[in-house]
């Protein structure tokens, strides 16, 4: 089975802080790094290939340090990696992300099961997976938490549902996307870590992939931002005292107003 | 190709826009800002910078929809499962009523199922002037890929220029499958949505970074204007069952999927699993301090008629499921009120419970961060706290 994850850089979000004086956000440390969610795809990806054989890529697309995330990628397990960068990708919203990573996957060869992270912990749209699926004529299943059988042409999952969860089977090639603590990702080993400082990761442009660059990035996304905001939150908050009975009839109180 | 760049001219320094970029694309040096190539277009410097130095030029709209101005009308998805409405159907048809009085048209509603009983009365009653209903064997379960071919085949069929789904796990699936099949634009999770009457566009605004960081969007070039919206952000409107309402049953071409098969659909947990649609939420965090403190949250939780959820730590130590996970990387709700007990509140916590309605922070530390985020808040041990609130709650609910 030939699988490949799709994988995204967003910055390490932790150090967030906002400046309440300009309302505008700092960013004391920001590095990049692997989509968390992401992480629990490539897991996902090097298990399948140990379990029924076969070989596992990684792919991403962004500006040619993502490189070095893909190197990690390696590190972890995964067989090989491709990132597709130019400058004609630059500004994609989903649609043109999609299309692009299409590409760039059909430019890989055949494959079976193409895997992605849920959502991306910075634009958080969680519409790139099945739009992608949707670009390769392919089915799809959201928000997996549990590959429960794969055969050669076929996969069956437990996927989330709002109450609970659904059991879906799925003829390959296909695409899904994982939820966090569908596994347990595991950490580089040192023996990988030398053969990803090796790896080869070819860089393919729009041209490399044969993309139309006019529904590449910004100008092939039919989406704009016009304008941002830092969302205020008013902090007028009620601190009850006294004892904990006290507090907490003051509380019941309050609740009993509100419902 | 689109270029972003700044105008020396119009630039002050201040370096406002370098804090704004989430990505640090932005670089000082030799006494000008510059833009590094792994920019993603997101628009924050701009909004950030007050001299109007920053701009992006470049081909706008190639997504050009044919006849932009021939779709009219806003559409709405009526998620039905299991003999009834998705909770947000109603809330998304209130606000479809009031973009669609705006701008002069008409709201209609698709909805897809099997034997479905008077589905489009309540969706008249909810704002709909016509409803496109499909009643098939075939569309019992959503499915992916059949729900895709229905559904784009009434979109493409009348054309409407704006398209409105909840963003519950199968409205998102749906929506971002249809959309990649329409060529249209698409914004997930949206929490505002406006009319730009002048160009006859919808301002879409959703939180991305986490809730940090709020975006408005529009779709100049194609159509429909596609969205999903969070549930329980809109307003319904109260049923009218006296409205009048046409019943439209599309032409449209049903095949099986033979890719994908729903064998089972599981119902468990009951309330604890539908954070998202909770009214009442009882999360609880480290302050737990042991997994056999549980009992006393579900029972409290029980006595509320709430759902429990939890933070990041609580299910990496696995004393709770995942799917009770709120946060950056769990679930985002939204209940008329949240207890956080035992939570420091920890931004990526906040991102996905900051708009509840009403927030009480139960903690030891008073100097947690999540008493900033609260309305209310006690400073105590949980642990003794909430029993305590359960046996007061108990003795009003007798009377």
């Amino acid at each position: 089975m030939r699988t490949i994850v799709c994988i995204k850089q967003v910055p390490e979000t932790n150090e967030v802080k906002i400046d309440s004086e300009n309302n505008s956000l700092i960013r004391e440390k920001s590095n990049m790094a692997i989509n968390p969610v992401d992480m629990y795809a490539l897991e996902e990806a090097i298990q399948l290939s140990r379990v029924s054989g076969g070989s596992s890529t990684a792919m991403s697309m962004g500006i040619p340090e993502v490189s070095e995330l893909l190197r990690n990628a390696i590190g972890l397990g995964i067989d090989e990696a491709v990132l597709l960068s130019d400058i004609a990708f630059a500004g994609a919203d989903t649609l043109a992300t999609a299309y692009a990573l299409s590409m760039g996957i059909k430019k890989l060869g055949d494959y079976d099961l193409i895997i992605c992270g849920r959502n991306s912990a910075d634009g958080d749209t969680g519409q790139v997976g099945p739009s992608l699926a949707e670009k390769l004529g392919i089915p799809h299943i959201t928000c997996v938490n549990r590959i429960i059988e794969t055969e050669s042409d076929y996969i069956r999952c437990s996927r989330l549902s709002e109450n609970g969860y659904e059991i879906v089977e799925m003829s390959l090639p296909g695409l899904i996307t994982v939820v966090k603590g569908i596994n347990e990702p595991r950490l580089p080993s040192l023996a990988r870590m030398m053969k990803a400082r090796k790896a080869d990761i070819p860089i393919l442009t729009a041209r490399d992939i044969d993309a139309d660059i006019k529904l590449c990035g910004f100008t092939g996304s039919p989406t704009k931002v016009v304008s941002t905001h830092i969302p205020l939150k008013e902090t007028n908050i009620e601190m009850f005292t006294g004892s904990e009975e006290e507090q907490a009839q003051l509380l019941i109180e309050r609740l009993n107003r509100l419902l | 190709m689109a270029r972003i760049s700044i105008s020396n001219e119009k630039c002050i320094r201040c370096k406002v826009c370098i804090a704004a970029c989430a990505y640090n694309m932005i670089a000082f040096s030799n006494q000008e800002l510059g833009i590094n190539d792994g920019c993603t277009f997101c628009g924050s410097c701009i909004s950030a910078c007050k001299y109007g130095a920053i701009t992006i030029t470049g081909e706008e709209g190639r997504r050009q929809t044919e006849n932009v101005a021939r779709y009219s009308g806003v559409l709405v998805f009526g998620e039905y499962t299991d003999g009834k409405f998705s909770g947000a159907v109603q809330e998304i048809l209130g606000e479809a009523r009031k973009i669609a009085d705006k701008l002069g048209v008409q709201v209609s509603a698709a909805v897809l199922g099997n034997r479905m009983t008077d589905p489009a009365g309540e969706l008249i009653a909810g704002g709909a002037d016509k409803v496109y209903l499909v009643d098939h064997p075939l569309l019992e379960k959503f499915n992916d890929d059949v729900y895709t071919d229905v559904i784009t085949q009434i979109v493409n069929t009348y054309m409407p220029e704006i398209f409105i789904i909840a963003s519950t796990i199968h409205g998102s699936s749906l929506a971002a499958r249809v959309a990649s099949r329409l060529g249209t634009g698409l914004t997930a999770d949206c929490t505002g949505l406006e009319v730009d009457m002048e160009r006859r566009l919808l301002r879409q605004t959703r939180p991305t970074f986490g809730g940090n960081l709020m975006a408005t969007i529009i779709c100049p070039g194609a159509r429909p204007q596609m969205c999903t919206v969070k549930p329980r952000v809109m307003q319904k409107l109260p049923p009218d069952y006296s409205r009048a309402g046409e019943i439209i049953i599309p032409r449209v071409d049903i095949k099986e999927s033979s890719r994908l098969r729903i064998i089972e659909r599981i119902v468990s947990g009951g309330m604890d699993y539908n954070l998202e649609e909770a009214e009442i939420i009882v999360s609880v965090g480290r302050g737990l301090q042991n997994p056999n403190n549980l009992n006393m949250i579900r029972e409290f939780a029980n006595v509320l008629g709430a759902s429990i959820g939890a933070s990041r730590a609580l299910v990496d130590m696995g004393w709770l499921e995942y799917s009770h996970q709120v946060g950056q990387t769990g679930k985002t709700v939204r209940p008329r009120i949240y207890f956080a007990c035992g939570i420091s509140g920890a931004i990526q916590h906040l991102a996905g419970m900051l708009s509840s309605e009403f927030i009480v922070a139960i903690n030891k530390d008073p100097d947690a961060p999540i008493f900033k985020a609260a309305n209310v808040g006690i400073v105590g041990d949980l642990t003794s706290i909430i029993p305590t609130l359960t046996t007061e709650l108990k003795r009003l609910l007798k009377k």
